[in-house]
């Protein structure tokens, strides 16, 4: 059952959105060349911490961290560890945040000092992906006319949409219906109204679909061994239109 | 941190086998699907022939087509 939320509740909501964009831009600049993981997702975790939040997914379903950091191949849910960051890489940073006892979840993929420009197209096409995807989330929309805004723009630039794992309904939990996959057709699926909180998360590939987990049971691949991006909002539905409640974006510029 | 795709758990034999490592599996229910092997069985090696009964995993998104996800002794 989709669950709509009160006009205080998505206040609480984007107080951990923007609490979750400000760790992913505070733990984007400590990405460089030869930094692990693990140091990131200490920085993370104290930074959460210090804001009053807790990690949404440090222990979720048995997650051992605070946040998921996946490169390159590795499409999402990446524990921290001994990975060196290196020059080139693609980095994707997943973070959760409760704040108040509501959720926020948002991604970003970054670019490790010099990319490929086939990985520079990814990471703008996944953008505009979740940017279409965000542009449908209104009133009496379908999820399928978000789902099959992202997959058109992923497949006219020639890359491909992760079918496996979806976005979902977010805010009192973590995941919430709907699901909310990154294909589909328009016109179908539940109707949309003001109210509803959703993490729209495109996960793209430069190759096929398929993925693999890893033996760790999180770490999901490309099974083709293609690169992927990776990039996500909370987004609230309202009469006036969609309104991103995980603004990365201005995060970052700060 | 997204979810996994919903997925609707379905029996049945493999009626034939296609190129790409592909088959045609019939559900208990009658359906015919276009079902691919899963990754984890293709790491352990493990191989299917016409006549395996299997099950197979289908995306409620697209019922014609499924991963199968194991194969009945």
């Amino acid at each position: 059952m989709i669950v709509r939320k009160s006009e205080r509740e998505i206040e609480l909501i984007a107080a951990a959105g923007r609490l979750a964009a400000d760790t992913i831009a505070h733990v984007g600049r400590h990405i460089e060349p030869g930094v692990t993981t693990e140091e990131l997702d200490r920085i993370a975790e104290e930074f959460i911490h210090s804001h009053g939040g807790i990690p949404t997914s440090k222990g979720y379903r048995g997650f051992p961290k605070a946040i998921c950091i996946s490169q390159n191949d590795m499409i999402v849910h990446g524990i921290p560890g001994s990975y060196q960051v290196a020059d080139g890489d693609l980095v994707t940073l997943d973070v959760g945040v409760t704040l108040d006892r509501y959720v926020a979840d948002t991604a970003y993929t970054f670019a490790v000092g010099e990319v490929s420009a086939e990985a520079e197209r990814l990471l703008e096409v996944g953008q505009a992906a979740l940017a279409a995807g965000i542009e449908q989330a209104q009133v009496d929309n379908r999820v399928g006319d978000v789902s099959a805004a992202i997959q058109r723009v992923v497949e006219e630039a020639g890359f491909a949409v992760v079918r496996a794992l979806v976005g979902h309904g977010v805010g009192r939990a973590y995941h919430e219906d709907p699901q909310i996959p990154n294909y589909g057709t328009p016109g179908r699926g539940a109707r949309l109204s003001s109210g509803m909180t959703l993490a729209i998360e495109p996960m793209i590939t430069a190759g096929g679909v398929d993925i693999v987990v890893d033996d760790d049971q999180w770490s999901v691949y490309t099974a083709d061994g293609s690169l992927s991006a990776h990039f996500e909002h909370t987004v609230a539905v309202t009469e006036a239109g969609p309104r991103i409640l995980t603004p990365v974006g201005a995060a970052l510029l700060q | 941190m997204p979810e996994k795709e919903e997925k609707i758990e379905a029996e049945g034999e493999v009626v034939e086998a296609l190129p790409s490592t592909m088959f045609r599996v019939q559900l208990e229910s009658g359906h015919d699907v276009l079902a691919k092997i899963s990754g984890k069985m293709r790491k352990h090696y493990i191989r299917i022939l016409p006549g395996d009964k299997v099950k197979v995993e289908l995306s409620p998104y697209d019922l014609t087509r499924g991963r199968i996800t194991y194969r009945h002794r």
